[in-house]
This record gives structure tokens, C-alpha cells and sequence, in this order.
């Protein structure tokens, strides 16, 4: 697996493939090509990168969980589905989805989710100028704005150098649509086979998204700060939960993060 | 009144605090452009509290589970973690490997115990 996350403090996704070589990944056409052309082939291209992504099997994966997820905490399949449409981030469908089934307010998920969606915006920061040409417009930007998460982060950086600028828009919209939509369908799947199948199946679909959650966290985790408040938030749930605040995730998250973050500081001191 | 998106709430809940909520930064990026620092120490803390976030609801779904997973004993859905992470780490860290290990401990456990 491509291990080609967030990586140091450069926040650059970390790529081990040799794209030194300037030969183009998989079946991308160089940059001369004449499929080049239509800003509609630079889409196609784009869907067909995204199917034909590694990351796309996780993220399978994954979006199946939240599917599942959903149904057995109560939500319709058309909230399911337009919520991985909408937000378009794991982490925070999920922790929309567990902070409301453990009965917080709208505004107690509400700043679980803004807080730890603060990471979208160096992402969004960092891609854009991939794709802007002196005649880019700002409202032709927000689509590929929304599409920017973790999977189309990494896979930008990997795939744009080898687009040619004009049609790196276009060619973005396609590897961000086509990851929505085998998203979205991963979705549907995990839905059905949490209403269908017997429970000791139906446990196993459920128990996709710790599972998924903790690995993938995990393996974006390339620094000891945040290493460490993985470790710390494991840890410190369970004591937090206790206290029954209604904002248990919110108190976790940022005294482990913080925590984790003064450890990081005093070591670079010493 | 429960419609093809849910009720009122799940409605508001799902526009307000997952679309806006999370939406809003990326709207900011795009509109701020460039001109933060990337490697900025404010940004090592949000990215540490994002991360012990995210870790807090692993370990809620792994405490109170929802549903189906509700029916697994304890031991075995915090097992199925410790296994899935024991063979990510041993698997060179492959994700594949943890899941399929974690969902083995689950089946084999619910089966078993449950």
C-alpha cells in the first residue's frame, strides 16, 4: 500500500513512487498527447484514475462502514448517501454520525466536526495552485474546493504533475467525482447489507469502521506528535466519557491533541 | 415526519453540522489563497487535535457501539482493534491486513462468545 500521506511539518504528501523518472503513472497519456485536447477527455481521464486507484480500494472500504454505520444508528439511506455527497469526509460523517447517536446537540457535533475539519484548509491551500492558470476564475475553484480530502489531496499531488496545466481543473473534477461516486455507491452497499444481513454479518459490516478509522489514522500518522495523540485520544476517551459533559469528544480530542502538541514543543526545546 | 432524507432534525443536522460545518474551511482555503504558513506550529496542533478527534470516536464506536456491532461482546470488538493493529504494524503497515485480521477476531468472537 502507498503510504503517501501527510508527512512532517512540510504538510506535502510523502510519495515513495519514483515520479523522478517524468514517466507518467499508470495510463496517463504524456503531456504532448492529443487526448489531451477536450477538457472533457481530462475529466474521463480523471474517473479513470480515480477507479484505478490503489487508495480507491480503502476508501471502498471505508465509505461500506459508513453506509453500515448509518443504518444502525437510525439515519435514511438518501441522509447516508447525501451526507458522503455533501461533506465528503470520513472523519466527519462518522463523528457526526457517533456524537448525535450519543446524544449531543446539533451544536455539540457541529464544533466536534469544524474543529477537526480545520485540517481541509491547508489541503485546499496547498492544491489549488496546482490547478490555477492566470485566467482561472474563483468560482471555477470551487468544486475542486469541495472534492479536496485526504484521498484527492494525495492523489493530486501524485497525478497533476503529469496533466498539463490547462486541463488539470478538469482533469481534478473527474478523480474527485469518480472517488464521490464509488463513495456514494460504497455507501448504498454498506446501507443494504446492514439492513439485510444476518447479525453476525451485519456486526462484522460494523465493525468496518473502527477498524478502517483506527488503521488509516494510523498510517497518516508519520510524526510522533501525531502518533501520540492518536494514542492519547484512545486512552483518554474512556476516562472523559464518564463525566457525561454531552461534549466528551470535544474535551478528548483537544486535551489529547494539546497534550500531544506540548510534548512536541518541549521536545524540539530540549 | 420521516422523509427520503429523515426527519427535521436529521435534515438540520446533516446541513448544519456536517455540510457548513465542515464545508467552511474549505471555502476559506479557496478564498484565503496562499499566504499561510504551511509548516506552521498552529497547524501541528490542529492537525494533533483533529487526530485525538477522530481517536475519542474510534473509541466511542469500540465502547457504545451501534446496532449490530452492539451485540459483539466487549472483549471481543476491543481484541479485534488490538489484533487489527497488531498485524497492520507486523504487515509493514498495511491496512488491508489489520482490517481482514480485526473483522476475523469479530466473526470468529461473535461466533464463538456471542
Amino acid at each position: 500500500m502507498r503510504d503517501s500521506v501527510l508527512d512532517g511539518g512540510s504538510f506535502r504528501p510523502r510519495d515513495e513512487s519514483n515520479d523522478s523518472s517524468g514517466i507518467p503513472p499508470l495510463a496517463l497519456p504524456a503531456l504532448d498527447s492529443p487526448k489531451w485536447q477536450s477538457t472533457s477527455a481530462a475529466f474521463a481521464l480523471g474517473v479513470k484514475s480515480a477507479l484505478s486507484s490503489i487508495l480507491a480500494l480503502v476508501l471502498f472500504g471505508t465509505f461500506i462502514g459508513v453506509g453500515a454505520f448509518a443504518h444502525d444508528t437510525g439515519f435514511t439511506l438518501g441522509w447516508a448517501v447525501a451526507s458522503t455527497v455533501l461533506v465528503w469526509a470520513g472523519p466527519a460523517q462518522i463523528i457526526l454520525i457517533s456524537t448525535s447517536h450519543a446524544g449531543a446537540t446539533l451544536l455539540e457535533s457541529a464544533l466536534a466536526v469544524t474543529i477537526s475539519a480545520i485540517r481541509l484548509l491547508p489541503m485546499v491551500v496547498t492544491v489549488l495552485p496546482m490547478v490555477r492558470t492566470p485566467r482561472t476564475r474563483m468560482h471555477q475553484l470551487a468544486l475542486p474546493a469541495h472534492l479536496t480530502a485526504i484521498t484527492v489531496w494525495v492523489e493530486s499531488f501524485r497525478l497533476l504533475p503529469h496533466v498539463p496545466r490547462e486541463r488539470r481543473i478538469a482533469f481534478m473534477n473527474g478523480l474527485g467525482g469518480g472517488l464521490v461516486l464509488l463513495s456514494s455507491i460504497a455507501t448504498m452497499i454498506g446501507y443494504g447489507l446492514a439492513a439485510n444481513l444476518p447479525p453476525l454479518l451485519a456486526a462484522g459490516i460494523l465493525a468496518l469502521t473502527p477498524l478502517t478509522f483506527l488503521l488509516t489514522t494510523a498510517r497518516n500518522s508519520h510524526r510522533l506528535v501525531d502518533r501520540l495523540a492518536l494514542a492519547l485520544g484512545l486512552a483518554l476517551y474512556p476516562l472523559v466519557q464518564l463525566l457525561h459533559t454531552g461534549v466528551d469528544i470535544m474535551i478528548c480530542g483537544v486535551t489529547a491533541g494539546t497534550i500531544a502538541f506540548g510534548v512536541h514543543r518541549w521536545r524540539k526545546r530540549a | 415526519m420521516t422523509g427520503f432524507f429523515g426527519d427535521g432534525h436529521a435534515i438540520a443536522l446533516l446541513l448544519f453540522a456536517g455540510f457548513l460545518s465542515n464545508e467552511v474551511w474549505r471555502v476559506l482555503g479557496l478564498v484565503i489563497g496562499g499566504g499561510i504558513d504551511e509548516g506552521s506550529e498552529f497547524l501541528v496542533w490542529v492537525r494533533a487535535v483533529a487526530t485525538a478527534i477522530l481517536a475519542g470516536v474510534i473509541a466511542q464506536i469500540l465502547i457504545s457501539p451501534p446496532g449490530a456491532l452492539a451485540t459483539v461482546p466487549d472483549v471481543v470488538r476491543y481484541a479485534a482493534a488490538a489484533v487489527g493493529f497488531a498485524v497492520y504494524l507486523s504487515a509493514r503497515k498495511s491496512v488491508f491486513a489489520g482490517v481482514v485480521a480485526g473483522e476475523i477476531v469479530v466473526l470468529g468472537g461473535k461466533w464463538w462468545m456471542g
